[in-house]
């Protein structure tokens, strides 16, 4: 996979039942994920392979990811990455 | 397959596409168009290729695009093309639309089947013309909301300022031998509304009704169902028409109603939306 880089802040889903909310910024070097959901205890360390395989297969390998969970399937976890991916890879905002 | 009910899905809703296989209707409409906002576009179609690639539905799919004239109709044909859905919902049907959306789908080899929604008084007018430029459509569908809005009439339950356009959409879908496919009845709290629309589209000679609540289908889906006394009359009339070939007879009658062929046809239609019908009924009028 052709490496990607995350150039601005970008977000993608909703705090909406079922789905989540993933918010990325350019990394420091590596993938860093925070994790808040409904099914933490549960289901945290599953969500967050999920979501780290598909930064690594999208070719993410720098990016700092928040990801505020409300009970998303695995095919929603993966949409909602992978369209915060391509909305991040955008020019960088100028400040 | 004839659709009795066609059930809207928003796109962008996760909850709602994960259910949407168990909702009782016969074919889904997955909205990539009014259902989602501007700035979702992307997500939506992200989100429904990820669920169309992890599940096998039993239900028929069929994705509403955006129009030619908005800035998404090729970036959803490009993001849609390799699911396995039934076919495409051409909102906005006109000539052109049209004509382009049978030109990506040969061009890419698609065997997507089209539904083309009307929605404008242009294409109201031009429905037959419209149709007959893609030989992929099995069905005109009546945008009842959008239509109105192009006429300039008042919107009501009582539904008699569609009148036209629902007889026109009929006659259009008749002389193709597709399906008529009515306008979604908006109120999703009143079912008696809900049946007495279904029941007006249906005499007029709808074939099945768009829904937008999951609610509405079993209801719709029992509407557009044969009785059972017209299933068991058209089952009289196949047997009928069987012992007269047998015998050489041109013609026979049923409680003294001679049987012609358009009730013919008419029974095997009914026995065709029963899920009565035979293999072998094809050669009846032959």
């Amino acid at each position: 996979m052709h490496k990607k880089q995350i150039n601005k802040m970008a977000t993608a889903g909703t705090v909406e039942s079922n789905d989540i909310l993933i918010m990325m910024s350019k990394g420091e070097g590596d993938i860093n994920i925070e994790l808040e959901s409904i099914v933490e205890k549960q289901y945290g360390q599953d969500i967050k392979k999920v979501i780290q395989d598909t930064l690594l297969a999208e070719g993410i390998t720098d990016v700092n990811l928040v990801a505020k969970d409300k009970g998303a399937l695995d095919f929603t976890i993966v949409a909602r990455v992978k369209t915060c991916i391509e909305r991040g890879r955008g020019e960088a905002d100028e400040l | 397959m004839n659709y009795r009910t066609l059930l809207f899905i928003p796109g962008n809703n996760p909850g709602m596409l994960h259910n949407s296989d168990i909702l009782g209707a016969d074919g889904l409409i997955i909205d990539l168009e009014d259902a989602v906002a501007l700035s979702e576009k992307d997500a939506a179609r992200d989100l429904v290729r990820e669920y169309l690639t992890s599940f096998k539905t039993k239900t028929d799919i069929f994705i509403r695009i955006n129009p030619l004239d908005s800035p998404y109709f090729y970036e959803d044909l490009d993001g849609i093309k390799d699911l396995n859905i039934k076919g495409i919902v051409l909102p906005k049907a006109g000539i052109e639309p049209m004509v382009k959306l049978d030109e990506y789908l040969k061009e890419n080899n698609l065997d997507f089947d089209i539904i083309a929604l009307v929605e404008t008084a242009m294409g109201l007018e031009l429905s037959l013309e419209i149709v007959q430029k893609s030989d992929k459509v099995i069905g005109v569908f009546l945008g009842a909301e959008d239509l109105t809005l192009d006429l300039g009439a008042k919107r009501t339950k009582e539904s008699k300022e569609i009148e036209y356009a629902r007889s026109r959409i009929i006659a259009t879908a008749k002389a193709m031998g597709i399906q008529a496919i009515d306008t979604p009845f908006t109120d999703t709290d009143d079912m008696e509304g809900l049946r007495d629309d279904t029941l007006n589209a249906k005499d007029l000679g709808m074939t099945g009704k768009a829904i937008i609540s999951p609610r509405h289908a079993e209801d719709v889906n029992k509407l557009f169902s044969p009785s059972e006394a017209d299933i068991e009359y058209a089952h009289r009339v196949v047997e009928g028409v069987k012992v007269a070939n047998e015998k050489g007879l041109g013609a026979f009658s049923i409680e003294g109603k001679m049987i012609d062929k358009p009730i013919i046809l008419r029974a095997l239609n009914t026995l065709k939306l029963s899920g009565d019908y035979k293999e072998e009924y094809d050669e009846i009028l032959k």
